[in-house]
């Protein structure tokens, strides 16, 4: 279904380099959500981020954002964009590069659009104010916009409120609005998650046109195999705040050598396996994890640990352009 | 909507040959109400129009469908937590449509459900051990403290819980072991059929395959019948006997889960089963995707005729547009597949092709305001 | 140090000791809270001091003395000296004593006032919300008609329909100015617990109907309740000192009372600002103290701060 994209050369659009992002309380120990993410996102690549709940994903998208709070939050490391550090820039500076060179979409998007504005005119301010354009051609960029998504109607749309819309359609705008200003990279945060699977393939297909058309580079984050499988190049697997495997997709659902990517792919059904297969479970849940600082994190969840999983930390080790955080991995030869 | 097969057969008999459960042509409309001092009804939401299915002891059915086609009301109708608007539920040879008060009471011991969230459909202020004995002293199950501990620890131990889980509160679990305390609830008064709506939805896609084999092991070891309720299409085809696929308050097709998943003939269905992503990247960069354009029409205004037409890539002219078409079984098919489409035969030997569907906007007929253009779901239209 | 790490996970996992409620939650987060310590110490001083009144209160409430008397003259109250603090009153009374006597009328009127709309509200938003219907329309609207009114007025109708003013009135009125408040907050949270999944498998489990309504809706909706009393019995104390103020209340002259001893210091502001500052002072602080109880009873029942 994907058209093969040109590869990516040069420079590194997006570098992320050991980002941590710790939340503090009061009378608490610190939270690690996320705890030394590095990957690279070239121009026009797709790059997909996938893991559970509490596996950090969400977080490094809002840290690359900026848009976590700023008290009660610690964040440390490097996001650079064209060899510009994000994570120093100031707030005024920032503000003026989000929606200009990197957007968001996020998974709810009727509490992310402004319920009491027309989504025509919550286009046009964007197009305004990034792209200074003047009042008659924001509108009319708008309705073509809202055209380019598959909104049916858009001249009439365009005066219409979000909660007149479906949750697909709502969808649709925020991709509009994301992509208004052709930015060069798109975070789509588990964007298709809130929708139904006939809408999901819908707004999965609009995705992958207008990143294709506007080259922009896309971070897909989601909790769901299936959708990174057909979409991202490079897949990104998180646990615990950690990447513990990356690989090209083709190679990951391939052959997949982390354990948890392994247990992964053999714990949920599939449309395309034989009937009455049983499926391998992975035992417990995320709050059985260790701390990455002493051990494996999923070192009591995991049927391939040894000795060493508790005593030390896997380091991250790319062999043959595959990055592995495990000390004993599942055999190549095993699928 | 029967079959000549549902008309055909005599009700479910009592000896325990028949079905466990056979639905008949049951219909839940809900009310649409304005008015600030005297309300009145200014239409309604058809969330469920019309269904008739059976489910055989020791089987497991398997409902799909999108928000908003009525597979989680017709399970709350099935379980009497919603009154049919019509139709008859009969279970075990006895219809409970219009059973009430104690009578109803004392047969919900019989029909348990299992909820999609674990955290919202535990009570947060009872312990789990107060949970399960209510239980058990609502169906006069209590043989006394020695007994009842003895049932409850069996009870958690079943469920893949240690026993001193008895003695906790739901906050203080995970979510997947919150959802075997909710499996636990439903067995503890020892039903027969369990309506398991969305049961791994919520769960973190680790956990799901737990919940889902526990749910296995117990029909193996407990012999209950299940209907399982749920969204994606694949949990369901991996713990389903039968599988019917629910569009709009009516079900579209049912087979055999194998044999819908071979060979879908509605349109419909052939949709879904195309919309899935699978995590198998060759798969996907070969797979025909069958998008559907628009959305759900809104189940306040369903459309006339064949409820799928608006956004059928194979629809004909006229008579999708005006006769809603009957499930029945289509000649050749394996084990009784069912199908609610004028030209099954015709799509499944490929001399009808798909064609392109323009988006549709959907109508509001209760003006505006008054409903969102395409609701997502019954709730949602009804604000609950 | 990588064992004890393995050691605690299980260890939490097997807890035997675990089984903590959501109330036990909620009490110890309330005491990890500053404003709830200030709040229960305020209100707990109070309490002691109502309790042990006639213990701690050095002469009696009626009871006059020459010495502050020798003084009193229009334009006169003699003021702190040996033996009274706090000096004497208009009428040549130790003014200290009657201060700590008079919190114990408070705390009687704020307490049982608060209480008796408490129960009453309970009762009728409980009907109101677990049954709905026509039973729910008929309530509602009473409780409409009781909240348009503003609560003093109300009150003092209240109370001015009785053939002498008392105390009895007094707790009556400010009792029934709390009714629709407590009644209407029920219902809402009843009606939203009527429809969440717990109530709903406790039905689909089969428990009868009273048992969902006082078992599992109750109990569960009660929370805003709760708080919303500990705030009422600041407006409560402050309503019981008003209609004393407005000479609604007991009429016996010799009772100390905050707002009846607020409402006799006005003839005196410019010669004794002092009578009028402690009662009022006293009535504020004890307001105080209650609502910053209930703010931080709110949050430490609040699910969303719940970890």
């Amino acid at each position: 279904m994907t058209a093969p994209r040109p590869t990516p050369t040069a420079e590194p659009l997006l570098q992320v380099r050991d980002l941590r992002v710790a939340f503090r309380r009061r009378g608490e120990p610190d939270t690690l959500a996320v705890d030394g993410v590095s990957f690279d996102v070239a121009p026009g690549q797709v790059v997909g981020l996938v893991g559970e709940s509490g596996c950090g994903k969400s977080v490094t998208s809002m840290a690359i954002m900026r848009l976590l709070p700023r008290r009660g939050v610690q964040i440390t490391g490097s996001v650079k964009m064209d060899g510009e550090e994000l994570l120093t820039l100031s707030e005024a500076k920032m503000r003026e590069r989000r929606g200009r060179d990197l957007s968001m979409v996020f998974q709810d998007p009727l509490s992310s659009l402004n319920p009491v504005v027309p989504i025509g005119l919550q286009i046009t301010e964007v197009l305004r104010r990034h792209r200074g354009m003047d009042k008659e051609k924001a509108r009319q960029a708008a309705v073509d916009l809202l055209d380019r998504v598959g909104i049916p109607d858009p001249r009439r749309r365009v005066t219409a409120y979000p909660h007149q819309l479906s949750g697909g359609m709502r969808q649709r705008v925020m991709i509009a609005i994301a992509l208004a200003c052709r930015p060069r990279l798109l975070i789509a945060d588990e964007p298709t998650t809130a929708l139904d699977v006939t809408i999901q393939a819908q707004i999965l297909e609009l995705l992958k046109e207008m990143v294709a058309e506007t080259g922009a580079a896309l971070i897909m984050i989601t909790h769901d195999l299936g959708v990174v499988a057909g979409l991202c190049e490079t897949v990104n697997v998180l646990y615990g705040g950690r990447i513990v495997e990356r690989a090209q997709r083709h190679r990951l659902f391939g052959t997949p050598r982390h354990p948890y990517t392994h247990g992964l792919l053999r714990s949920i059904p599939r449309l395309d396996a034989a009937a009455g297969e049983q499926l391998e479970a992975i035992p417990g849940s995320v709050v059985d994890n260790l701390p990455w600082a002493h051990a494996c994190a999923f070192q009591p969840r995991c049927p391939r640990s040894v000795d060493r999983c508790v005593e030390v930390t896997p380091e991250a080790e790319n062999t043959g352009g595959r990055l592995l955080r495990c000390f004993n991995p599942v055999p190549a030869s095993a699928e | 909507m029967d079959t000549d097969e549902a008309t055909a057969a005599p009700h479910a008999s009592v000896d325990g040959t028949g079905p466990l459960l056979d639905v008949r042509d049951v219909a839940v409309h809900f009310p649409i109400r304005r008015g600030l001092i005297l309300d009145r009804t200014i239409g309604h939401v058809y969330a469920v129009d019309g269904v008739s299915l059976r489910i055989h002891r020791g089987e497991t059915y398997g409902l799909v469908g999108e928000s908003g086609c009525g597979k989680s009301t017709l399970g709350r109708a099935i379980l009497r937590l919603e009154k049919p608007t019509f139709g008859e539920v009969w279970f075990d040879g006895r219809d409970i449509a219009p059973l009430k008060g104690e009578e109803l009471r004392t047969m919900r011991r019989r029909f348990q459900m299992v909820f999609q969230d674990p955290m919202s459909s535990l009570d947060p202020r009872q312990s789990v051990e107060g949970m399960l004995m209510e239980g058990l002293k609502a169906h006069g199950l209590s043989r006394g403290p020695e007994a009842d501990r003895a049932r409850l620890r069996e009870l958690v131990e079943q469920v893949g819980l240690p026993a001193a889980a008895l003695r906790r509160y739901p906050h203080e679990f995970s979510g997947g072991q919150r959802q075997r305390i909710g499996i636990a609830r439903a067995l503890c008064v020892e039903p027969d059929l369990i309506v398991a709506d969305e049961p791994v939805s919520a769960l973190d896609v680790s956990v799901q395959a737990q919940v889902l084999n526990l749910l296995g092991r117990l029909q193996d070891e407990l012999g209950l019948t299940y209907l399982v309720i749920a969204h994606d299409l694949a949990v369901v085809r991996h713990v389903s006997d039968r599988v019917g696929v629910m569009y709009l308050g009516g079900l579209v097709e049912e087979a055999p889960s194998q044999a819908l998943y071979d060979e879908p003939l509605h349109p419909y269905t052939r949709a879904l089963l195309s919309a899935i992503p699978v995590p198998d990247p060759e798969l996907e960069d070969r797979r025909e995707r069958i998008l559907l354009t628009g959305d759900l029409p809104s189940p306040a205004a369903p459309p006339p005729g064949c409820r799928f037409h608006t956004r059928c890539p194979w629809r004909q002219p006229e008579r999708c547009d005006t006769e809603r078409p009957e499930l029945r079984v289509v000649e050749g098919t394996v084990g009784g597949h069912r199908v609610a489409c004028h030209y099954a035969e015709q799509i499944r030997s490929g001399t009808l092709q798909p064609h392109k569907v323009e988006p549709a906007v959907a109508e509001d007929v209760l003006g505006p305001g008054a409903v969102p253009d395409q609701p997502g779901s019954v709730t949602e239209i009804l604000g609950r | 140090m990588t064992t004890t790490w393995a050691q605690r996970r299980k260890e939490r996992i097997d807890d035997l000791a675990g089984g903590r409620s959501l109330t036990s939650e909620a009490m110890r987060r309330l005491r990890r809270d500053p404003v709830a310590i200030v709040g229960a110490v305020i209100v707990g001083l109070f309490v002691v001091i109502a309790v042990f009144a006639p213990l701690l209160a050095p002469h009696g409430a009626a009871e006059s003395f020459p010495e502050l008397q020798a003084d009193l003259r229009p334009g006169n109250i003699p003021g702190a000296q040996e033996g009274f603090p706090l000096g004497g009153d208009q009428l040549g009374r130790d003014f200290l004593s009657r201060m700590i006597l008079a919190s114990q009328q408070t705390l009687l009127v704020g307490v049982l006032a608060t209480l008796i709309g408490l129960a009453i509200g309970i009762v009728i938003g409980t009907l109101a919300g677990a049954f709905g219907g026509w039973i729910d329309t008929v309530l509602m609207r009473v409780t409409d008609v009781l909240l348009a009114i503003p609560s003093l007025l109300l009150a003092i109708s209240v109370a001015a329909l009785a053939a002498s003013p008392s105390q009895t009135t007094v707790i009556i009125a400010v009792a029934i100015v709390g009714v629709p408040i407590f009644a209407r907050l029920l219902r809402g949270s009843m009606l939203s617990q009527r429809n969440s999944d717990h109530v709903v498998a406790a039905t689909a489990l089969g428990v009868k109907r009273p048992a969902v309504v006082l078992r599992h809706m109750l109990p569960n909706a009660i929370g805003p309740v709760i708080v919303q009393a500990t705030l009422t019995l600041a407006t409560a104390i402050l309503d019981a000192a008003a209609l004393s103020f407005l000479g609604l209340g007991d009429a016996d002259p010799g009772r100390a009372e905050w707002g009846l001893m607020l409402a006799q210091a006005q003839t005196y502001l410019d010669v004794r600002p002092a009578l009028a500052f402690y009662p009022a002072f006293a009535i504020i602080v004890v307001a105080l103290g209650f609502t910053l109880l209930g703010e931080s009873l709110r949050e430490a029942l609040d699910p969303k701060g719940r970890r």
